[in-house]
């Protein structure tokens, strides 16, 4: 098996998954159906298509690949919004590398660039500043994107830029959150699950406090987890502890990261810049109430939104794109009817293609490890 | 991005504003440190100090063990190579 082969701490990762299929033995509910843990960070899905963790657990466990990466829940209309802002004269736009690959209507901001508009690849927000600085006749716009674990980082740059009476900086704010996201799972009725793996690094921002609605009113598990596969595993192990014992408590793997109150300066930061929208628009999901943030009046100068018409125009995704099912784990992504063919990492459809944190490119690249209890004719591309 | 990257506080470049040069695999870049900072951990005493880094500011404290082993999974994932060839533009001479 790669894992075996690759991992140093092959006889701990064993033990635990030992350990988890006693576990899972002594659960009634996998006798007439396998538990469903879904693991709500992007980094998660990643680090377990890498490592083959589906592969080791008992098929009495099934994984469900959640929406926790950012760049896959991008709806097209943002990505065109970000291709319009980006194509006015003057303009600079400035994004993580990560979103200029991603499909809009037209072109994807990789593409723009390509058509002559300035589009820069930035490593953080504050190059972003520093481009502003540089370069004083020119608007320079960041796409602020990402949940908790980036929130921070653009709230202190607008900060910064508001520190030092900059005019020609803006971000144009995208930044999504993840409770409400979590909520809107839990009540989605074509749903099943019997618990999470909660989002390491988004925790280390706001800690545990904000999770415990779902063990009290969703009686559902979580077990914050890191992302290094005996993490993941011992968090699974968790999980199925509590399954087993009847519990449902909001626990917390990752500690050597996650304080349990978070980071209070990040937060208060997120605090004075931002404020919750009344709704947000994600791809596959649809729209979510509270489930973005947006720039606070005091801090208008720097929002994009204001500073610039933007289109705003809602395009519906492909029809024969099924990131929504994918991503609420409905459909497995090779049951997609592109994937692998029309849909492939260097033509994505869909944004689940795009990053290596997406489902679709995670199970295409690292496709050779499936699930033994995977019958090949279903893994096959079709 | 998300899951960021190990590095060592070697300067503080401007305590007011709370920025710093960190080292992540040999490359230096500026960062900002205002969420590790508080009064058990002082501007003044960061440097020598493994932070994870994500998008250019420290969130997070950890231990040198911890973040070697955090870069070699990273590595493995190929996310380190993204982040460090990203931080390679704005690297601090
Ligand atoms: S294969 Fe492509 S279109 Fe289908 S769900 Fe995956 S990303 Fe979306």
């Amino acid at each position: 098996m790669k894992f075996a082969d690759e991992f140093r701490d092959r006889d701990k990762a064993r033990t635990l998954v030992r350990e988890i299929e006693t576990l899972a033995d002594q659960i009634e509910t996998t006798k007439t159906r396998p538990l469903q843990l879904m693991e709500v960070c992007g980094g998660h899905t990643h680090s377990i298509f890498r490592y083959g963790l589906e592969g080791m657990l008992p098929s009495s466990i099934e994984l469900v690949h959640g929406p926790g990466c950012p760049v896959c829940v991008l709806p097209m209309g943002r990505v065109d919004d970000c291709v319009a802002i980006a194509e006015r004269p003057g303009v600079i736009f400035t994004t993580f590398g990560d979103a200029m690959r991603v499909p809009g209507s037209k072109k994807s901001l990789m593409q723009a660039k390509a058509d002559g508009a300035d589009v820069r690849m930035v490593y953080s927000p504050m190059d972003a500043l520093a481009l502003a600085r540089k370069h004083p006749d020119r608007e320079v716009v960041f796409f602020g994107l990402g949940f908790e674990t980036t929130m921070p980082s653009t709230a202190l740059t607008v900060l910064q830029a508001e520190a030092d009476g900059i005019e020609n900086f803006s971000v144009f704010c995208n930044h999504i959150t993840i409770v409400p996201t979590i909520k809107a799972i839990l009540d989605s009725p074509d749903l099943h699950l019997d618990g999470f793996l909660g989002p390491g690094h988004v925790s280390m921002v706001i800690g545990a406090a904000p999770y415990a609605f779902i063990a009290e009113f969703y009686k559902r598990p979580m077990v914050i987890a890191g992302f290094e596969p005996l993490d993941i595993l011992q968090s699974i192990w968790m999980l199925l502890k509590q399954i087993r014992e009847g519990r449902a408590e909001i626990e917390n793997q990752y500690t050597r990261i996650v304080p349990e109150a978070g980071n209070h300066p990040a937060l208060a930061a997120v605090a004075e810049v931002y404020e919750l929208r009344e709704f947000f628009e994600w791809r596959g999901l649809g729209s979510i109430d509270h489930s973005g943030v947006k720039v606070r009046d005091q801090y208008a100068r720097f929002d994009a939104e204001r500073k610039f018409a933007i289109p705003n125009v809602k395009i519906a995704d492909p029809k024969s794109c099924q990131c929504g099912e994918v991503l609420k784990g409905v459909l497995k992504p090779w049951q997609c009817k592109v994937f692998g063919t029309l849909c492939t990492p260097e033509t994505p459809l869909g944004a689940l293609m795009v990053s290596p944190e997406g489902a679709c490119s995670a199970y295409y690249q690292y496709g050779g490890i499936k699930r033994s209890n995977t019958p090949e004719k279903e893994a096959v591309v079709s | 991005m998300c899951l960021g990257i190990p590095g060592r506080i070697v300067r503080i470049d401007d305590p007011t504003r709370k920025l710093a040069t960190v080292e992540v695999s040999g490359v230096r870049r500026q960062i900002n440190i205002a969420c590790v900072i508080d009064d058990a951990h002082p501007v003044e005493s960061c440097v020598g100090d493994w932070v994870l880094v994500h998008v250019g500011f420290a969130m997070s404290r950890i231990s040198e063990e911890q973040a070697a082993e955090t870069l070699k999974i990273l590595t493995e994932l190929g996310e380190a190579q993204a982040e460090i060839e990203a931080m390679r533009e704005t690297a601090v001479p």
